[in-house]
């Protein structure tokens, strides 16, 4: 579906003519990411981050299939084999830390691309299924980056693996086979890695088409925006093409540029030391850590520190996973009919807690478990669980929100369409004064 | 009545399942809390007398940096006079020598008169035996296995050094700090610890993540080596020297990455700043 306005595909050169009357998959891509699709004309740089999220896939995919060429993966080989592909494979060390730093860059720009849905509430109606497949997208994510750290079978990778297989025995009664069963045997070794690489490969793919069925379900009601006011008329919105690919281009260099600082000059500042410790299953790192996207997670995996009821361990496996799967639930727990947080002051405020809570939960989950840390996570995870699940429900009920735009070209005339990131912050007078 | 109570519970099931998790947090933050008060951490030797790695500067550091091929020459002949008897550099082959500038006559002759020979088998019977190294080896290991190096040194196992500068926090200046650290156990540790004192065996060095470190002080005394290049083989130069050697070690490919990295950026900036203009040309004029 599209907008009435929308351009319409028109091959000129007979080629496509002929091409597009027996395959129009030339009219497909022209209505996804082309001239056919209609964008809102206020669209700030916050809405980069799904196609750089995009990108980065990309570059791991290709990057990956190649590494995959040269790895092996057996526990015998598997850290030497990456060794060799640092130091024998031409451009090993490329491919290598591009992908390693690659997978960093993915996470961040996910983790932009969540919050700037949480912010301008890209969740609600009509676009409750892109945020589900997003989730479902950002679940197997973090599968598919788990899986492939443990691949080069360094200390944090064992220990790693050990750590999050083990969430499973916490299931009471049948816990302990289901994690034998996943590893292939008592602890990780040889199995547990084949099956990974396997899925390692694999999973990579299924986030495509869910990419895919994502982009899909966006295009039923076209893209929100800053002031989260549907379009209404053709002046509200420009063709994807060249508009949107022109700004996303130039997202995409900036991108490319941190990406590239990470990779050529610091391309293990966000490993691990110990990762470089061939797996040994009689030395326990000193301090486990995961890699620093999964902080927030494992803070609140071991802020639960005692047994009520159910024992700690299965709170905080129970907790972690919920922390991710409220996600599902939320265009529900948010009643306001108001998407963007411009308009609305309460929610806004409890969006940057929320912001500076998961901060907090990050720093705590890559610091060693100490009580400060401990107690600092513990309030920050309580604090998580009491934004999606209590005050947001709450405040969507009771808030009154700023007067809306009659449209987005109205906002764009008046300077308030939050297409600068300058007046996103000061839109409107405060609610009290209305 | 009850069947009501139900139907507002499970209307606000997600206020319940959010307070339950929030109160179990502040039942864990109270006993966390009562914990510290009852039973404060109590202070560790390795806490108080732990020290954080000495500051080096080596020429390879930042992103223009490259290696200083006689200091890798000196580390390499500090590896090959003090570490070697006991290290590995599995990960190393002879031919790589050339990267420090040996040329191929020099790196056939540091192979085939280095003091281990590479395992083998004898042609004739079969039964193992060794030969001499040739370029294309792997530097051969300094125990055959490690029950053979946990015997040779007190029940421990000497690291290879392949990865070594990135595989401890701190990298080459944590080697730096640990070769030049040793020193004598502080009196007022064994006084406030007397449990920490050093056991038999072990070596008191503050940069060891423990404090006790069962390698015994590798550089000893001044002109341990004799540097061909007529630089003084202080315990600190040498120190510093087998450091970055150990940085080319686990990271041979850093020039050609920083080289890599300053073409890719200006490329990639040239190309942004276009990508920019791009943007802003089509954006003119449309209000937004």
């Amino acid at each position: 579906m599209s907008f009435p306005w929308a351009q319409h595909y028109a091959p000129k050169h007979p080629l496509m003519q002929w091409v597009d009357s027996r395959l129009p998959l030339p009219r497909f891509v022209y209505n996804a990411i082309g001239g056919g699709y209609p964008v809102p004309r206020n669209l700030n740089y916050f809405w980069n981050f799904g196609i750089m999220a995009g990108a980065a896939l990309m570059i791991q995919i290709v990057t990956g299939i190649v590494l995959a060429m040269h790895y092996a993966a057996n526990g015998a080989v598997a850290f030497d084999s990456v060794e060799s592909i640092m130091r024998d494979v031409n451009a090993g060390w490329f491919l290598r830390y591009a992908h390693a730093n690659g997978a960093s860059m993915f996470l961040a720009v996910v983790y932009i691309h969540i919050f700037r849905g949480l912010y301008y509430g890209s969740y609600k109606a009509p676009r409750e299924m892109v945020w589900l497949l997003g989730v479902v997208i950002f679940l197997l994510l973090m599968a598919t980056a788990f899986m492939g750290y443990v691949l080069p079978w360094g200390q944090m990778s064992f220990w790693g693996a050990q750590v999050i297989t083990g969430f499973f025995s916490a299931i009471p009664g049948i816990g302990e086979t289901i994690r034998i069963w996943l590893l292939g045997g008592y602890a990780p070794d040889n199995a547990a890695l084949n099956r990974f690489f396997s899925l390692h490969y694999l999973l990579p793919f299924v986030i495509l088409g869910v990419i895919i069925l994502h982009i899909w379900a966006l295009h039923i009601p076209g893209s929100g925006n800053p002031t989260g006011v549907e379009v209404k008329a053709e002046q509200d919105t420009v063709p994807f093409h060249p508009y949107y690919t022109a700004k996303d281009g130039f997202g995409l260099g900036v991108f490319l540029i941190v990406f590239a600082a990470l990779l050529f000059f610091a391309p293990n500042y966000l490993g691990h030391a110990d990762n470089y410790i061939p797996a040994n299953p009689l030395s326990t790192p000193a301090h486990i850590v995961p890699e620093w996207y999964f902080w927030p997670f494992y803070a609140i995996l071991r802020a639960f520190t005692v047994d009520f009821i159910i024992p700690a361990k299965l709170w905080g496996v129970l907790a972690m996973f919920g922390s991710i799967l409220l996600l599902f639930f939320l265009p529900w727990l948010d009643r306001s009919p108001v998407r963007s947080a411009n308009f609305r002051p309460m929610y806004r405020t409890l969006f940057w807690v929320l912001v500076a809570d998961v901060l907090v939960l990050g720093f705590c989950g890559g610091a060693p478990a100490e009580p400060a840390y401990i107690i600092a996570s513990q309030i920050a995870a309580a604090y998580y669980f009491l934004h999606f699940l209590v005050l947001v429900p709450i405040v969507s009920a009771l808030e009154r929100p700023r007067p809306l735009p009659n449209s987005i070209t109205e906002a764009v005339l008046e300077g308030k369409s939050g297409s600068r990131m300058r007046e996103t912050a000061v839109t409107g007078a405060p609610a009290a004064a209305e | 009545m009850i069947s009501s109570l139900f139907r507002l519970a499970l209307r606000n099931l997600n206020i319940l399942i959010g307070l339950a998790f929030a109160g179990v947090l502040m039942l864990a933050l109270i006993t966390t809390v009562y914990g510290l008060i009852t039973e404060p951490a109590a202070p560790t030797a390795e806490h108080e007398f732990h020290r954080e790695h000495k500051p080096l500067k080596l020429a390879s550091d930042g992103p223009f940096g490259q290696f200083d091929r006689q200091q890798l020459q000196r580390g390499f002949q500090v590896y090959k006079e003090v570490c070697a008897a006991c290290h590995s550099l599995r990960l190393v082959a002879f031919r790589n020598l050339e990267d420090l500038g040996y040329n191929e006559a020099e790196v056939k002759a540091i192979a085939t008169q280095w003091a281990i020979q590479q395992p083998s088998i004898n042609p004739e019977t079969g039964e193992t035996a060794t030969r001499a190294n040739i370029p294309s080896d792997r530097f051969p290991l300094a125990f055959a296995n490690d029950v053979a190096a946990r015997a040779a040194n007190n029940n421990a196992i000497p690291p290879d050094l392949s990865l070594i500068t990135k595989a401890r926090e701190g990298g080459a200046a944590y080697i730096y700090s640990l070769l030049t650290g040793y020193q004598n156990q502080p009196a007022e540790l064994v006084h406030e610890f007397p449990g920490a004192k050093t056991p038999e065996g072990l070596h008191y060095n503050p940069y060891f993540p423990n404090l006790n470190i069962a390698m015994p002080p590798p550089l000893t005394s001044n002109d341990q080596v004799t540097y061909q290049d007529g630089t003084r083989a202080t315990i600190d130069q040498m120190a510093k020297d087998v450091s970055a050697f150990l940085v080319w070690t686990a990271e041979p490919n850093l020039e050609t990455r920083h080289q890599a990295g300053l073409a890719t950026i200006l490329f990639l900036l040239i190309f942004t700043l276009l990508t920019f203009g791009a943007y802003r040309n089509i954006w003119r004029g449309v209000k937004h």
